[in-house]
């Protein structure tokens, strides 16, 4: 028996405390995600390629890219996380475990936020990783690159979570990939302009410490709300299917 | 009146080309939505009237119940 | 109490009442918006400083100013759906959805056409056109997921959660792009900064708001009326009502 297909928790073990349940959920959707490596590589080949397009597309020169720099990486790990974020239910809900999880005694918002967890590791946390490579490729200096990278770290897990509502809205619908883009990109904006704001600010020698301050009232934001709504989601797209 | 002539009032200084494009497109598109609205709500309307017509007669006519294909209405949403 | 809650959301009761209530709204509508309109174009004065293009302010406010209002009520209904299960909400949310798009697109379209005698350009990334240019995003999304969803039930209680979503989100975006736009281009016109307006402009400003406002009642109780009675078109009342209306 695999992992797919094993019960997360068996029924009987009702006691399970919450936290018990949320790492279960977290590492078995870890577990599951290093048995199909490509999908962990997809969203970071797409990255980079997203990234290599705009010298090509638009100018190989130092001045453009050091000012546009930040602003491209961020529009590119927005992107891949928005391609990433189909999977975030989809094989769950192909077989079904997706149900028992919203049977479980445990409240559904804790479980999908371990769920998001797990989807921001795998895809959100490689690409602050790789970000300082591709920095350096639009030569980026090293302050505003070390301040790219702190805004992804703490920029991801919102689109992580903005995305899990948009991934549990779309699921199992038609065309789910484009609806979800349309649904979140508006959502993702306000994200965009403080990551991009914040290095810009850095780039010009300007004190950094409010917009990051922001940032992290965003994730804080994102982190109490958005699980509520994407379990709320969740369960009106399991009705209906 | 804010102008001197009617041939004024359609310049407007200059500006005439964006304020009537504006007030066109703006009267335009209400216009077209309450039409369309409107033409949506009567399509509705008699749908539903030819479904209860067909089971009112069957249903005084004959002793067979209506098909239940009568009962469906396909409304285009746009 | 949860009688007269139960009978609002009654789309039997709704209906009469908009069936009453929509001659008036018409008339209403039309006769505010031909005053406030043919005022502002032909009576009220020049302003000093942008000559007539001023003029379309009083189309562009009132789309503006309703279409962020029905993205309120929407979300409004969205929560009365998710709460209450109210019928009415979700017909509601469905049936004004596109005049929302409508509208939002309006007050885009004339606040470009306005930007160019004022701005010299069309477009300007002026925070209230971007953030308008993603209300309409958001109208988008919710017409489109409202229209993937085949079951009724579940896609409006989807779209109810995407527009709850959505407002939460509105002072944020709302809060960012301004402070984008302080970011990019410092000092840039108000297309509707007037410290002091006289009568005459805002006067005729405020019928056309109200007129649009009484217009946007007519059209959302017609769209209702729709799409109750393609819902609800087995049941008795909607049978006696289509075949004495035949009758009569």
């Amino acid at each position: 028996m695999n992992a797919e297909t094993r019960p997360l928790i068996k029924p009987q073990e009702s006691a399970v405390s919450t936290v018990a349940a949320m790492r279960a959920v977290f590492s078995r959707d870890m577990k599951v995600a290093f048995r199909q490596r490509q999908d962990l590589l997809n969203p970071l080949l797409f990255f980079v390629m997203v990234v290599t397009l705009f010298p090509l597309g638009v100018s190989p020169e130092v001045s453009f890219l050091r000012e546009a720099g930040a602003g491209i990486l961020w529009v590119a790990a927005l992107l891949s996380v928005l391609l990433s974020l189909d999977h975030l239910f989809r094989h769950d809900f192909d077989d079904g475990t997706l149900e028992q999880l919203v049977l479980q005694p445990q409240p559904l918002f804790l479980l999908v936020l371990a769920k998001t967890l797990a989807h921001w590791v795998l895809t959100g946390l490689p690409l602050v990783l790789l970000a300082p490579v591709l920095g350096v490729m639009v030569h980026l200096d090293g302050n505003s690159i070390a301040v790219l990278c702190l805004t992804l770290l703490i920029g991801t897990p919102v689109l992580s979570l903005i995305g899990a509502i948009g991934a549990a809205l779309t699921l199992g619908l038609r065309s789910a990939g484009v609806l979800l883009s349309l649904l979140i990109i508006p959502l993702y904006i306000p994200v965009l302009i403080f990551g991009t704001g914040t290095v810009a600010a850095a780039t010009e020698g300007a004190p950094v410490g409010a917009y990051v301050a922001l940032m992290g009232a965003f994730l804080v934001l994102a982190i109490t709300l958005a699980p509520f709504a994407a379990a709320a989601a969740l369960k009106i797209s399991l009705s209906n299917s | 009146m804010a102008f001197d002539s009617f041939t004024a009032f359609i310049l407007m200084d200059g500006h005439g080309p964006y304020v009537w494009v504006c007030y066109g497109v703006f009267v335009v598109l209400i216009a077209g939505m309450m039409l369309w609205s409107w033409r949506r709500h009567r399509a509705v309307l008699q749908a539903c009237r030819r479904v209860h017509e067909t089971t009112d007669e069957s249903g005084r006519g004959s002793a067979q119940p209506a098909p239940a294909t009568f009962t469906r209405v396909k409304v285009s949403q746009d | 109490m949860w009688q007269i809650f139960h009978k609002l959301g009654s789309p039997k009761w709704f209906f009469g009442i908009a069936t009453r209530l929509m001659p008036w709204l018409l008339a209403g509508a039309l006769a505010l918006l031909a005053v406030g309109l043919v005022w502002g174009l032909a009576f009220a004065p020049k302003d000093y400083l942008q000559g007539n293009s001023y003029r379309i302010i009083f189309i562009h406010v009132p789309s503006a100013f309703l279409a962020q209002s029905v993205y309120i009520m929407m979300a409004t209904a969205g929560v009365v759906t998710l709460v209450w299960r109210m019928k009415l909400a979700d017909v509601f949310v469905k049936a004004v959805a596109p005049v929302g798009l409508v509208l939002t697109f309006l007050a885009l379209f004339t606040g470009a056409v306005w930007g160019k005698p004022t701005w010299g350009t069309w477009w300007i990334w002026d925070a209230r056109l971007t953030s308008m240019l993603i209300l309409l995003f958001l109208y988008g999304g919710a017409i489109a997921l409202d229209r993937a969803i085949n079951d009724e039930k579940s896609a409006a209680r989807a779209v109810a959660v995407l527009v709850l979503v959505g407002v939460v989100n509105i002072p944020i975006i709302k809060y960012s792009v301004e402070w984008w736009n302080t970011l990019h281009q410092p000092a840039t016109f108000k297309l509707t900064e007037k410290p002091s307006m006289p009568a005459e402009m805002w006067v005729p400003l405020l019928l056309s708001v109200l007129g649009l406002y009484l217009l946007f009642g007519w059209l959302a109780c017609l769209r209702m009326q729709t799409e109750i009675l393609a819902r609800e078109q087995r049941t008795r009342w909607v049978k006696e009502h289509v075949l004495a209306r035949r009758a009569g």
